[in-house]
């Protein structure tokens, strides 16, 4: 069974490759064809669809780490994520349901950190050839406000 | 009436004095002159207020206010404002409500803004109570002349504006008229806080010289080209404007390569391309339109994704901008899709306007103590004119012609 700890674990090195800026590494924790979405808690209780970031498939995600390093423009900062301990709503051998609450401070080039984002992952893991991948991943930010742009994944 | 404060070099549009965008008494008149002034403000969709008792709060200028749809099937529009003590009447972004009553001492309204009950009007056991000649038709929150059209509901303090259609003007009207064509619905809701005064996110969106020079994403793919077909129309307010291109291939020619910009990287591409496959909805082949009213309202066609944004003030260094995507009611689930997918390209991580986010701070930031000099707008001439190329900052002039007509009446 997928067990908690294996989550954990799971989430610590998804943090790490975005905060350490192995932007490179983040679309591998995503099964080919996957859903990842960041949106915000009005939205989501609304039912609107509509993502900042909304994408189906590990290419996707390929493509946006790809556009960041070689076409956008944007000031350089970085990412420290703190990921709370999973809910695990159900797990088997080869799939888990769980969310994870998430604060994410954003340091800037200029040496200041502000909280830049708080929320939870709504998360489908799945076992893929004995590794544990993410099947979908809705980031659900609390706040419907992003500061001036989101160019890092959450 | 407060002096001018902002000393604007002869009568051109060609120069910008940087303290506009900083200057804190041209904040107050810009509150004064456009925001309560003779301008209609974008206040929501129509489709936000489904039904009777829907409501929605929102702000003109610095200025909250409250739009909600009445049992007649109108939509009004009042300041949030308690006529008591000024305390806020809504504190929900929205919902559906039979009528209003303000939290601090229970004053209450209608949906058509009028002050309908004061607690303990008569007092109690005799005692206390207001004045018998306190008249409850005599105060309430002002309200505002509300315009609906096309699905956008407008709202404006000002008695002498004129109707919304004369407003926009007939070319204006004609292409939120293309879009706006049919019922839509709200497919999501996003807010940037934008570390930049207001008008320079307009005079971006304004701007279709900078379009293909900071977005690499637009250029590579041939989204938007300055080479493209397409064009540039501003009213005669100079206040609105559309720009307008068409996908086309054998855009792709070296003027790019000629200038040595950065955004001519053929390198670049895509390994998922379903992020830019759409699906034809408009007989006229224009695939991007960004079309502005004056002061602060957007409506965006890039390719299939639709918004509208509002930009608000927050003070003279921040502003706020809130997009809110569309779709037609009558979608298919395929063309849903292409529409959630091309979202994409733009809101606060998106890959042709993230930029836009930034971009304002950077001016904003690079303009401290910049008092005494001026902006250079001169892309394209002098004139705030429609044309057929975009190398032109023309509609940035007209967002000058007429924020002055407003500042200098």
């Amino acid at each position: 069974m997928i067990d908690l700890l294996a989550l954990c674990a799971f989430n610590a090195s998804y943090a790490n490759a975005i905060d350490s800026e192995a932007l490179e590494q983040w679309p591998a924790f995503f099964t080919e064809a996957c859903t990842y979405r960041i949106t915000n808690v009005e939205n989501e209780k609304e039912g609107l669809p509509s993502g900042i970031v909304y994408a189906d498939s590990r290419a996707m995600l390929e493509d946006r780490i790809a556009a960041l390093r070689e076409a956008n423009i944007y000031e350089r900062h970085r990412y420290r994520h703190l990921l709370g301990i999973p809910l695990v709503e159900s797990a088997r051998d080869d799939q888990a349901v769980a969310r994870t609450p998430f604060l994410v401070a954003r340091i800037m080039a200029t040496g200041e950190t502000m909280v830049f984002a708080t929320g939870e992952y709504h998360d489908r893991f799945v076992m893929d050839g004995g590794k544990l991948l993410l099947a979908e991943r809705v980031a659900v930010c609390d706040s419907t406000v992003t500061d001036t742009l989101m160019a890092l994944p959450l | 009436m407060m002096e001018q404060t902002i000393q604007w070099k002869g009568p051109g549009l060609t120069r910008v004095p940087f303290a506009v965008y900083t200057d804190n008494q041209a904040a107050a008149q810009e509150q004064e002159r456009i925001y309560r002034g003779e301008t209609w403000n974008y206040l929501c969709l129509e489709a936000d207020l489904p039904e009777s008792g829907s409501f929605r709060t929102t702000f003109v200028g610095d200025t909250p206010v409250v739009v909600v749809k009445d049992d007649d099937g109108e939509i009004y529009a009042f300041e949030n404002r308690c006529a008591h003590r000024g305390a806020l009447i809504a504190l929900e972004k929205s919902g559906k409500v039979d009528g209003f009553q303000c939290v601090y001492h229970a004053w209450s309204y209608n949906r058509q803004g009028d002050l309908t009950g004061v607690a303990f009007e008569a007092g109690v056991k005799g005692q206390g109570g207001m004045a018998k000649s306190f008249c409850k038709e005599d105060h309430g929150p002002r309200k505002l002349r509300v315009a609906v059209y096309c699905g956008l509901v407008f709202g404006s303090f000002s008695e002498d504006v004129p109707g919304i259609e004369d407003y926009l003007g007939p070319e204006i009207c004609q292409r939120i008229e293309r879009v706006l064509h049919k019922p839509v619905e709200v497919i999501g809701r996003f807010t940037q806080a934008l570390p930049n005064n207001w008008k320079l996110y307009m005079e971006n969106v304004k701007d279709s010289y900078h379009a293909s020079l900071l977005h690499l994403f637009f250029t590579t793919f041939e989204l938007n080209r300055l080479s493209q077909k397409g064009g540039l129309i501003v009213d005669e307010s100079g206040g609105h404007h559309v720009s307008y291109s068409m996908t086309d291939p054998d855009a792709a020619d070296e003027s790019y390569k000629q200038q040595g910009i950065r955004s001519d990287d053929s390198k670049y591409r895509l390994k998922d391309p379903s992020v830019l496959a759409g699906f034809k909805e408009y007989d006229d082949g224009i695939t991007l339109q960004i079309l502005s009213v004056f002061p602060g309202f957007v409506l965006q066609q890039i390719q299939n994704c639709l918004a509208v944004r509002q930009v608000l003030p927050k003070g003279q260094e921040r502003s706020e901008l809130n997009w809110t995507y569309i779709g037609y009611t009558d979608d298919t689930p395929e063309q849903r899709k292409v529409r959630l997918k091309q979202q994409n390209l733009v809101g606060p991580a998106g890959f042709i306007s993230m930029e836009d986010g930034a971009v304002g701070g950077f001016v904003q930031r690079g303009i401290a103590g910049a008092q005494g000099l001026e902006a250079i707008i001169e892309m394209g001439g002098d004139q705030a004119a429609s044309s057929e190329g975009r190398a032109t900052e023309a509609s940035v002039r007209g967002f000058w012609k007429a924020y002055r007509h407003h500042m200098c009446a």
